[in-house]
């Protein structure tokens, strides 16, 4: 009866392991817990001892490899060396290397296909080879929906017709942190014809989820509510909204009052425009303010620069600059990077509330949602009241509670009495 | 002898023999309760294997119309259809007892004798030597299988109204044979005695036999039994089965109603389907949750809705074939052992074992079209294919359903000598997702007739190039 020697649990969040050498050699004889292979994380390094005795009968996994967690390493076999081999656990392992003793079935004249150093293409199909040929693909770069990752035809051709159809990218290829008011309309996962479809993830869709994932991963992310009556704001906009247009050029939005109502805020609580590098916490004397804008490839940041310096106009122009930018993909790498707080408003869609995900390494982002008139309790009276309703996301390692809820009260304060940006209260 | 084992399988089928060879395999201790005096459950022992056989036998009889026109004189044959039976016999006997040797082999206890669940971890078995003996496991598979579906008003006596098991173990070749169903079962039973001398009547009450199949492959097959004198009532029901003398009277009608029309026959095979066998197993008083059909219920991963006590086979959902179960016994008994594999039931093959064969995977195009899916078809007959034309056995066809837009293979159809064997090309090419193209690129042996599928692959692609 044989043993499968398989990766242990390796702790909090570690997923994968390096095997660093193997003490024994197939064939030596173990005795139950002796040391049998060493295995290296980015944590730890643990010497896996052996779950049974008798032969280490077949080492699957050599030295050098990368395993997974619950990954099959070998086999022990009985002390006279009969081994009945498990199969390795298919869709869980990344073993680039197959087991070891697979019985070639014949010796083929022409060589076997090299094992391709990325995992599951190591044989190309005939379909698949002569269209990768014909079209100087390089299969490396094509992911595969074919069992254990194989690319299959419609891989290859999926690949040809994107290649065709692509415009240059709207945002460029430097990754691009998106916060949560991004729907990502998810590709289900496929398998055969009918019932799903399978759509390849483009470049920009594969960073932007890459990043959402590092924010959430690396901070502790959670968020705080408030809501906002905006009567004055609106009431300023349809006072003077023509006269704006007038001597400005340019309409006059809600997004300059909510940055201006920010940039007090932020100057206040100076911890939610700050970040975190490595040990140090950096804070700010400068308030580049992220504007979320969407386009039809998706959403993107362009970052209002110095921000505490424009006017209500100056963001108002700059806010529909970029937007313009965004939809003709003229946005450049230099518009989206260095931004200390990020607004978004999900409200255009109709949101009433959410829970925005930080853009990485901010420590905080607004999110606006819809105006929608309620019954409010105004001085005693129910009175019906244009109400938002906000939200902070914010980095708990850096932002305490405390802080969150103050930063949101001033915001709130500050677009119901506007006078208080006026002076600067 | 220890009552305490890992796991417990009910029914020594070939589901439940494969979950009990595998998991005693991966160092479980498995003990396997069979009522019958036999391994190998209905596919063994009155089904799959006594079937080819006969099949075979019955077939190589036929064979001999053959033998003049290639020089064979011997005449005509003279049938000894007792010395057939005991070849069919042979058949089993061989195989019940191969399963025997591989059960000691692997030392799973064979507990002889109904075992009932009382409760989960718990089987009751009531030996067939007598008395009762409890046993216990961790785990329990329900592989009870199936039993032949009962036509009401018609009482089945394995003598003359007979199902499959009686028409397996007829004495005598029937004169006129009626049968009830044309499905698998049917047409190659019906074919056996069709080639031993029986004028064989087939009634359907759909419109076409082999409910299910591609349409275009039913209705090729309908016009090759016909060419081999079946006689074919379609669209009709059976109302009555009466004795009359020595043999019997069919009363049929139109399955939506109309005039009676009277068969005569010696025997009636009734195979109208099968049904989940789980009788004397005390699924109710243990709690286990059956469906509107009878069958067992379970989850995805063939767990019931007890703890610790799964099901497989015949007796849940799913094509009732000896294949499926086995998969699902196999892949039962590795999850039970910590291993993670997946069982694919989009690409399980189906044949029926006539000659010509029928066998096909995955969609029909009647499938895809209802789907919505858009396809490309490629279709090559034998009659354009070398080896077929020597050996002049030219019925039939390949076809290949591809996938418009990726040209993966969505389904295969094949009715041809040899189809069954032939089928399993497809169905790995389906397994990993391969396209059309793929199967016209790999290299074919000359001349086989396995040639065919590779044209049949270039004909998706409009371009055959034996045609």
């Amino acid at each position: 009866m044989s043993t499968e020697i398989r990766v242990p649990t390796l702790g909090e969040s570690v997923t994968e392991a390096e095997v660093i050498q193997w003490f024994k050699q197939a064939g030596d004889a173990v005795a139950v817990d002796e040391p049998l292979v060493e295995l290296e994380t980015d944590k730890v390094t643990i010497e896996l001892p052996s779950p049974a005795a008798g032969v280490l009968a077949e080492i699957t996994v050599e030295t050098g490899e990368t395993v997974e967690v619950d990954a099959l390493l070998g086999m022990i076999g009985d002390g006279d060396g009969a081994v009945v081999k498990a199969k390795p656990a298919a869709a869980k392992e990344e073993v680039k290397a197959e087991p070891a003793p697979k019985a070639e079935p014949e010796p083929a004249p022409a060589p076997a296909p090299a094992a391709a150093s990325d995992g599951g293409s190591e044989a190309l199909s005939p379909a698949v080879k002569k269209l990768i040929d014909e079209n100087g693909l390089d299969p490396s770069m094509i992911s595969g929906s074919g069992k254990d990752g194989r690319i299959v035809k419609g891989d290859v051709l999926a690949v040809l017709e994107a290649k065709g159809a692509a415009a240059p990218a709207a945002a460029p290829a430097a990754p691009i942190a998106v916060p949560a008011a991004a729907k990502p309309a998810s590709a289900p996962s496929v398998d055969q014809g009918a019932r799903e479809e399978r759509v390849r993830m483009t470049r920009l869709r594969k960073t932007i989820a890459t990043r959402l994932k590092e924010a959430q991963n690396t901070a502790a992310m959670l968020t705080t509510f408030n809501e906002v009556d905006l009567g004055a704001v609106m009431a300023a906009r349809s006072q003077y909204k023509e006269l704006f247009e007038k001597k400005h050029g340019v309409r006059l939005g809600f997004m300059s009052f909510f940055v201006k109502a920010c940039i007090t805020a932020l100057k206040d609580i100076p911890a939610v425009n700050a970040e975190i590098d490595g040990d140090e916490l950096v804070y700010k004397n400068f308030y580049n303010i992220g504007v979320a804008v969407g386009t039809d490839k998706g959403l993107v940041v362009p970052v209002l620069k110095d921000a505490q310096d424009l006017s209500l106009a100056g963001i108002e122009k700059a806010i529909n600059a970029y937007g313009q930018a965004a939809r003709d993909g003229n946005l450049k790498i230099d518009d989206l990077q260095g931004g200390t707080f990020t607004i978004s408003n999900g409200g255009v869609y109709g949101s009433l509330m959410s829970t925005p995900i930080l853009n990485a390494p901010q420590s905080g982002i607004l999110g606006m949602h819809k105006i929608q008139e309620r019954p409010m309790v105004v001085n005693g009276e129910i009175q019906v009241r244009p109400m938002m309703y906000l939200a902070l996301s914010y980095d708990h390692r850096i932002v305490d509670g405390k802080e969150a809820v103050t930063f949101l009260v001033r915001v709130k304060e500050c677009l119901e009495d506007p006078q208080r940006l006026l002076l600067d209260l | 002898m220890s009552d305490t084992f890992d796991l417990i399988v009910i029914g020594a089928g070939p589901g439940g023999y494969e979950c009990a060879i595998r998991a005693s395999q991966l160092g479980m201790s498995v003990a396997c309760v069979e009522k019958r005096d036999a391994l190998g459950g209905t596919c063994l022992n009155v089904g799959c294997i006594p079937s080819k056989a006969l099949l075979h036998a019955s077939e190589l009889f036929a064979e001999t119309d053959h033998f003049e026109k290639m020089g064979i004189n011997v005449g005509k044959p003279k049938l000894d259809l007792k010395v057939m039976q005991s070849f069919k016999q042979q058949a089993i006997d061989g195989n019940t007892q191969g399963i025997e040797f591989l059960f000691k082999k692997n030392k799973i206890e064979w507990v002889k004798g109904t075992g009932t669940l009382k409760g989960a971890g718990e089987v009751e078995v009531a030996l067939t030597e007598g008395g009762l003996r409890t046993l216990k496991a961790s785990d329990i598979v329900l592989a009870t299988g199936s039993d032949v579906a009962q036509l009401p008003g018609i009482d089945v006596d394995e003598k003359q109204i007979v199902s499959s098991t009686g028409a397996l173990e007829l004495e005598k070749v029937p004169g006129k044979l009626v049968v009830v169903g044309g499905g698998v079962i049917g047409l190659e039973l019906g074919s056996v005695w069709n080639r031993l001398g029986s004028d064989v009547t087939v009634v359907e009450f759909l419109p076409a036999i082999l409910p299910g199949m591609d349409g275009e492959v039913a209705k090729t097959f309908q016009r090759i039994l016909k060419k081999q004198k079946f006689s074919l009532k379609l669209g009709s029901k059976v109302t009555g089965v009466e004795k009359s003398g020595k043999g019997l009277k069919v009363s049929i009608e139109p399955a939506k109603g109309g005039d009676t029309e009277v068969l005569d026959a010696d025997v009636v095979l009734v195979c109208i389907g099968r049904v989940a066998y789980t009788e004397g197993l005390g699924l109710d008083k243990a709690g286990v949750e059956v469906d509107e059909r009878g069958r067992i219920k379970v989850d995805a991963h063939l767990k019931t809705n007890v703890d610790g006590v799964h099901a497989i086979g015949d007796a849940i959902t799913g094509p009732m074939l000896a294949h499926k179960a086995m998969e699902e016994g196999v892949v039962l008994a590795e999850r039970l052992a910590g291993q993670m594999p997946h069982m694919n039931y989009d690409v399980i093959p189906g044949v029926v074992y006539t000659q010509p064969e029928v066998a096909s995977v995955g969609r029909t195009e009647e499938e895809l079209k209802e789907a919505g899916i858009e396809y490309r078809a490629g279709k090559f007959p034998f009659t354009a294919n070398g080896r077929a034309k020597a050996n002049q056995q030219t019925d039939g066809f390949v076809k290949i359903l591809a996938d418009k837009k990726t040209d993966k293979v969505l389904g295969v159809h094949i009715i041809g000598t040899q189809a069954g064997e032939m089928i399993h090309e497809a169905v790995t090419v389906m397994e990993f997702g391969g396209a059309a193209e793929d199967i016209a690129r790999t290299c074919h042996a000359h001349p086989t007739l396995s040639e065919a599928v590779k044209e049949a692959a270039l004909a998706v692609d409009g371009r055959p190039l034996h045609m």
